[in-house]
């Protein structure tokens, strides 16, 4: 399954350290109301390690990343809301059988761009699809005009700001500012019970390492190459024979479609979608999660995740007018103290030791370790 | 199309090409042609448009009119990666390679083939571009650096690296801005022979200063002034005429 050509030594180290403790320590140690809240920030390293993909290899900062979370949360929400608004539970309306918001707002027959949503498989491919459709429409508008940099993140800044005002103002197709509540069952499994959040819980960290693994297969392709090569050098990669922007909206479109699966599996784990996951303040956090985990480094962004998640959960519980000053400061320390975040971090203090470690281990076979380490940095096939 | 009785055989034909900066005009009306397996080099004095001209040619630059055929192609509707496809390659003056990837990997990001999106995600590193990514380092003398950063090399080997790049695309014409500007006297001698080797089988556009280097390797000359020819011809006879040692060559 997994081969040291897919992963080096500390990639390895790094995918069955996060796998021992999402799958083994934290189900083990945790009661399943601090589980839920650990599915709850896992949601957002979806997030990330889309982010990792799109700015740190290939330099697109996207201040907007809350869209497609938002989007894929409110497809799996759409989905919900209608299983749970079923003619028995809605009789009380003046029109049974749609979601209560639209009853509020007079609305008396469920508009055309919800029915594809009584149906699961739809919903999955509307997850998936709708929003790399958006993202691939806003690249295609903005990379074949080389909109790039700081442009760019204001552009979908400024995306992130109309999607919110968007879902607000359209309060009978949307919800409004409450959003999607009451989301109740999945295909008449209750999704609210202790048991369901656990296996949920699971379900997330098994498509979580599915995200890990692709995009780690999407970085040791050409085209992982192709966007590294393309942060520093973007006109070199026009001549040596490569359209730029398509490259761009690959990995913008990637991105997306991660964040995307992370707003449906938010949505399932906590049972409501809402505008504040969605606009300008929740999507500079994702950037600051990757940030800290550090934006090279896929298992550094789920890391970064959870800690600032952790944190801020510790510290809005005791302090909550406090949190945004320490989300505010803790970036700024990132940005001028450890530029490669975490992984920066792990990579020149501890990787070294541990790398002492492991030489130490096999100084009996000094040979074969040599050849190796030889091997270890040969380039992956 | 101003001359109705253009050859076929040119594999380049740059017509009545002006571009115009707000109103400066750093290339006017130039005309010049290159046949195949010709070596051309464009001398001239600072600011003379020269390196504009090869921006023009390789599309960093749109034209203001004018145009640059390739085999009977319009480069000019092109963009910058379709006309790299069609065998145009082209160095730039300051080494440009890519720092975060090593030596084999630049090489191979040059390589022609998956250049799409989903060829480069279906890219396989096969035998047949290790064997001429190592065939490539040979020749540039990288090949004990295949597994380097390429930010660790030495400013001559940045600009062999990148010479190797363009090897690998294999182009129909080969430009070259200053391919010897900052280097070593033994690198230089490196240098000259390594460009000797590759521009066997292919047109070749140079830019360079250095009139010793010139004259190694220049089928003929374009001497540009202003944004326009000078002078054109063999090296004997640019360098005996007496516009050119005014403006260029006296100094």
């Amino acid at each position: 399954m997994i081969n040291s050509r897919f992963f080096n030594r500390s990639e390895l180290i790094g995918f069955l350290s996060l796998l021992l403790l999402l799958a083994v320590i934290l189900p083990l140690f945790l009661d399943v109301f601090r589980l839920n809240l650990v599915a709850k920030y896992l949601t957002y390293a979806f997030v990330a390690i889309g982010l990792v993909m799109c700015w740190g290899y290939g330099g697109i900062l996207s201040l907007g990343q809350g869209v497609f979370f938002g989007l894929g949360g409110y497809c799996m929400a759409m989905f919900l809301k209608l299983e749970a608004s079923s003619v028995e539970n809605t009789k009380i309306q003046s029109t049974p059988g749609i979601p209560d918001f639209m009853d509020w707002n007079q609305i008396t027959s469920l508009p055309m761009f919800w029915k594809p949503f009584h149906s699961l498989p739809l919903t999955i491919i509307a997850i998936l699809v709708v929003p790399t459709l958006l993202a691939f429409i806003i690249g295609a508008a903005m990379f074949k005009r080389r909109v790039g940099g700081v442009y760019f993140a204001i552009i979908t800044q400024a995306i992130a700001a109309i999607a919110t005002i968007l879902i607000i103002g359209q309060q009978g197709y949307t919800g409004g500012i409450n959003g999607m509540t009451d989301l109740r069952t999945l295909n008449g499994w209750d999704i609210r019970t202790d048991h369901a959040k656990v296996i949920l819980y699971f379900f997330e960290v098994f498509v979580l390492f599915a995200c890990i693994i692709a995009a780690q297969f999407i970085r040791l392709t050409k085209l992982g190459r192709i966007l590294v090569a393309m942060r520093e050098q973007e006109d070199r990669v026009r001549f040596s024979g490569y359209s730029v922007a398509n490259f761009k909206i690959f990995a913008f479109c990637a991105a997306a479609m991660f964040a995307a699966i992370g707003g449906a599996m938010f949505t399932l784990q906590i049972g409501f979608m809402s505008p504040s996951f969605v606009g300008i303040v929740p999507s500079i956090e994702m950037v600051i999660y990757t940030a800290v985990g550090g934006r090279m480094s896929i298992f550094g962004a789920v890391y970064g995740t959870l800690l600032v998640n952790y944190a801020k959960t510790m510290l809005s519980e005791s302090f909550p007018e406090l949190w945004l000053f320490g989300l505010g400061g803790l970036f700024i320390a990132v940005v001028l103290f450890f530029p490669n975040g975490l992984s920066g971090i792990w990579r020149d203090h501890v990787a070294r030791h541990v790398d002492r470690l492991f030489a130490m281990r096999s100084s009996a076979s000094r040979k074969a370790w040599a050849s190796k380490s030889v091997a270890d940095g040969a380039p992956a096939e | 199309m101003l001359i109705g009785h253009q050859p076929k055989d040119f594999l380049l034909a740059v017509e009545g090409l002006t571009v115009s900066f707000d109103g400066f005009k750093a290339v006017n009306d130039l005309s010049f042609y290159v046949e195949e397996n010709e070596i051309r080099v464009i001398i001239g004095p600072n600011g003379a448009g020269k390196t504009t001209v090869l921006d023009l040619i390789c599309g960093k630059t749109k034209a203001t009119s004018g145009s640059v055929q390739f085999r009977g192609t319009e480069l000019t509707k092109l963009k910058e990666n379709q006309i790299v496809q069609a065998g145009v390659g082209r160095k730039f003056q300051t080494p440009s390679v890519y720092e975060d990837l090593t030596v084999f990997e630049n090489l191979e990001i040059c390589y022609p083939r998956g250049r799409s999106v989903f060829g480069s995600l279906m890219f396989k590193r096969d035998a047949a571009v290790k064997e001429r990514v190592e065939e490539v380092a040979e020749m540039i003398f990288l090949k004990d650096r295949l597994n380097m950063y390429a930010d660790v090399l030495s400013h001559g080997q940045k600009q062999w690296l990148e010479i190797g790049m363009l090897l690998i695309q294999d182009p129909d014409l080969l430009m070259l801005d200053e391919p010897v500007a900052g280097m070593s006297v033994s690198e230089r001698i490196k240098t000259a022979e390594l460009l000797n080797t590759i521009i066997k089988n292919r047109s070749v556009l140079v830019i360079e200063h250095d009139m010793k280097f010139v004259e190694d390797i220049a089928h003929k000359v374009t001497v540009l002034h202003q944004g326009q020819i000078l002078s054109e011809g063999t090296m004997e006879k640019v360098q005996n005429d007496p516009k050119v040692i005014e403006v260029y060559l006296g100094h």
